[in-house]
């Protein structure tokens, strides 16, 4: 039997045509399209150079150290006047963008949390009233939501003078939200100091505890512990140092309240528009993030004695954050971004002071656009980043 | 004391169930007041319920004004509007709510069109009824093209009606179906350029969906209005409207690639190779094999992403289209209507509400009909 060689050369690929190549039909192809994109986007930069120098239009970023000449609203954290420059403007503005976006995700995800869980109650009017509100929050566009709390409720708030009075000296009528605002005196940074130790000695205690479960299974009241030691320790530098902080409270003068701090109704109502519409998302969520845990888990914790609160807190949540982080960052960037809708409602955030009045007195589109853009994608970024770590850090690990 | 028989072990008859675990005692028993807890939860809804339905109850139906052609009947004895709902403010301004400023002598066009969409939807949705597919290619071609002649008039001896004369609920629904109509294939493309070994297709894949996925709808309608004239030829300008659309279609086709990439990964690999082993070509292989199955699972991801876009419409009115939001709003700052805001907001919530509630359950009806199983 003559076994026959086989030469080197039959082993290579046989020889095609070019046109039949794969990696040269790649290549090809790939070359085509970015010669399209460059080409289409040098006839629009192309385009916009003309059209820029025929409207008399500056380019570049120098506008940004141009005096803005305009006012701003509201700005709490920073001071504004209309002798700052533009680039001050838009630092306010993405400020108060992420204030509302703060504030909408903390309450989102709380008002989320109760919604979903009274979603799977067992009691039948609580579990149907959750499905109303559900279903209430997520079929009616978030704009419209923001309308009637803005224009429906806050607006038709009557004026200074019959401000409606909630006690503790907090004021709601048609100008805002009048609450008291602390002003710390003498010996105040004591206080401060006490209250960071306390937090310090919390994490510390919580990792002890932690510890000696996992050596010796005995729980211990870290929470109760916790809010124990943050109330006591900055109490008691306080009664220390006799009570170094004072209340400025609201008071009417005028045809306003003068002191306190003043919260705008424009950021009210948007930021309780957008928590109680994402809050409708997160609680299906998760509500769809405890029925992806399986029955036999809570039964498996009953059976072993485990009370209810604690098999939710130590058995079923876990397990159930692993199905909710993922949509949860999705609600969190929608809210984000959804936080741009201030300018339908004329609340400073970056695309009313920015998009908005500095386009409309520069006329630098192309610029501000982009500074825009670049804004929300940063943000967007550094919160899924934030969000694929406590992913992570919750996921299953597996030995 | 009643006879009491004797049985053998074994043969006692079924007794019924107590009386306190069936019908609605022990429907009230299981679901209410099973445990100390759980009553004082009722209690609380109860308290709830009762604070919260009936003044609005009372603002929505009892207290409000209900009959009249003008805003009289909708005033107190001081002349103010009424804390209630006015609906003849609704009855007065519904057609622009519908249609905006379109031309009254004109809306018969707009009418017939949602007449053949009707008809096509219904064949659609109906199972019984046959030629389903033609009735879908209808939608999809030629009916965009009879709708633009139709609505934008100009030949065919229909009168010309400029685009800023449109509004209202029609705009919204131009809006909303063009978005999806034109996201889907520029969303097809996408998804394909994202799953492509060629790094440099799918680069820029990534980078156009990220883009657009990151930013708010907002600043792309902002760019649209203002920096798509900078991009034309110098003295081309286009419509308000189209730019809105434009911008509106790049937004929902970044969603639109990132659904049909779901329904992309979906498909077992084997699917893939079995039709490169029966030597059909990229293009063969997609059409034949691949995006029959993918755009199978993806229905209710497109109904889904629909409903978002259908509520993100609402967003054209910052930047000065009348769209049904806005149309609302324009109506109640009428100064013979002052004050009625609130009710045009209702109105408003119940039309967005019903539009979108009705796709969600029928996006979750598909996804129980379409989960059959392996």
């Amino acid at each position: 039997m003559a076994v026959e060689t086989i030469e080197q050369d039959q082993l290579e690929p046989p020889k095609v045509k070019l046109i039949n190549d794969p990696r040269a039909r790649a290549l090809f192809f790939q070359v085509l399209v970015l010669g399209s994109v460059l080409i289409l986007g040098g006839i629009i930069v192309n385009n916009t150079m003309a059209n820029l120098a025929s409207q008399g239009i500056a380019s570049g970023f120098g506008f940004l150290n141009t005096t803005a000449g305009f006012a701003i609203g509201y700005s709490p954290f920073v001071g504004y006047s209309e002798e700052n420059t533009y680039g001050w403007a838009l630092y306010v503005g993405m400020l108060n963008t992420l204030l509302v976006a703060f504030i909408g995700v903390i309450f989102a995800t709380i008002i989320g949390f109760v919604m979903g869980v009274a979603r799977l109650s067992k009691n039948w009017l609580i579990a149907k009233m959750a499905l109303i509100y559900i279903e209430m929050m997520r079929n009616i566009p978030v704009l419209l939501q923001i309308f009637f709390w803005y224009f429906g409720v806050l607006r038709a708030l009557p004026g200074p003078r019959q401000s409606l009075e909630f006690g503790a000296n907090v004021f709601a009528n048609n100008r805002g939200l009048f609450i008291p605002s602390p002003v710390p005196e003498d010996g105040f940074n004591v206080v401060v100091i006490a209250l960071i130790i306390a937090i310090f000695a919390c994490v510390m205690l919580a990792k002890w505890s932690k510890k000696r479960m996992e050596l010796t299974g005995q729980p211990f009241p870290v929470f109760l512990t916790s809010l124990g030691i943050l109330i006591a320790l900055p109490a008691l530098a306080a009664v220390v140092m006799g009570g170094p902080m004072s209340w400025d409270n609201p008071a009417l003068k005028g045809f306003n309240f003068r002191g306190g701090a003043e919260i705008p109704p424009e950021l009210v109502s948007l930021a309780f528009a957008l928590a109680l519409y994402t809050g409708g998302f997160i609680a299906e969520i998760v509500r769809a993030g405890i029925s992806a845990v399986d029955k036999g888990q809570t039964e498996a914790a009953y059976a072993l004695g485990i009370k209810p609160g604690v098999t939710l807190r130590m058995v079923v949540i876990p397990q159930a954050l692993r199905v909710i982080i993922p949509p949860l960052t999705s609600q969190y960037l929608n809210l984000t971004k959804n936080s741009s809708l201030a300018a339908a409602i004329a609340y400073p955030d970056i695309v009313l002071v920015f998009a908005g009045t500095v386009l409309m007195q520069t006329g630098q589109a192309v610029e501000i656009i982009a500074i825009t853009m670049g804004f929300y994608l940063i943000v967007s970024l550094l919160i899924s980043t934030f969000m694929n770590w406590y992913n992570n850090k919750m996921s299953l690990v597996e030995l | 004391m009643a006879e009491q028989r004797q049985y053998e072990v074994g043969l006692h008859p079924d007794l019924p169930p107590p009386a306190s675990t069936t019908g609605a005692i022990g429907w009230v028993r299981a679901n209410l007041i099973s445990s100390p807890v759980n009553t004082l939860f009722t209690v609380f809804a109860i308290y709830l319920v009762y604070t919260m339905i009936p003044p609005m109850l009372d603002w929505l139906i009892f207290d409000a004004a209900w009959v009249g052609d003008d805003n009289s009947v909708c005033k107190n004895e001081t002349g103010g509007p009424i804390a209630a709902a006015c609906w003849p403010f609704i009855k007065v301004w519904i057609t622009p709510f519908m249609f905006g400023r379109y031309p009254e002598s004109e809306l018969w066009r707009i009418k017939i069109t949602y007449g053949l969409f009707g008809i096509a939807l219904l064949a659609l949705l109906i199972p019984q009824i046959p030629f389903k597919k033609w009735f879908a290619l209808f939608l999809l071609l030629p009916f965009p093209i009879i709708c633009f002649y139709m609505y934008v008039g100009g030949s065919f001896g229909l009168m010309y009606v400029e685009t800023n004369l449109w509004g209202g609920l029609f705009l919204t629904l131009v809006i909303a179906i063009t978005g999806i109509v034109a996201s889907l294939p520029i969303g097809i493309i996408l998804a394909l350029g994202r799953r492509s070994n060629m790094p440099v297709v799918k680069a820029i894949c990534v980078a156009f969906i990220e883009l657009w996925r990151g930013v708010p709808l907002i600043s792309i309608l902002f760019m649209s209005s203002v920096m798509f004239p900078l991009f034309m030829p110098e003295g081309v300008n286009f419509d308000k409207l189209l730019r809105a659309l434009v911008g509106v279609t790049l937004f929902s086709s970044a969603y639109m690639a990132e659904v049909v990439r779901g329904g992309l990964q979906a498909i077992p690999k084997g699917q893939y190779e079995g039709a490169k082993a029966l030597g059909l070509n990229f293009g063969k292989m997609m059409y034949f094999i691949v995006m029959p199955q993918a755009l199978k699972l993806v229905i209710p991801g497109i109904v889904n992403t629909f409903i978002g876009l259908f509520k993100d419409t609402t967003l054209v009115g910052v930047i000065g289209l009348l769209d049904f939001l806005a149309m609302i709003q324009a109506g109640s700052s009428n100064p013979k209507w002052l004050g009625y805001l609130t009710t045009g907001f209702a109105f408003a919530a119940l039309v967005y509400w019903c539009f979108c509630f009705g796709m969600s359950q029928y996006s979750q009806h598909l996804e129980r009909k379409l989960h059959t199983g392996h």
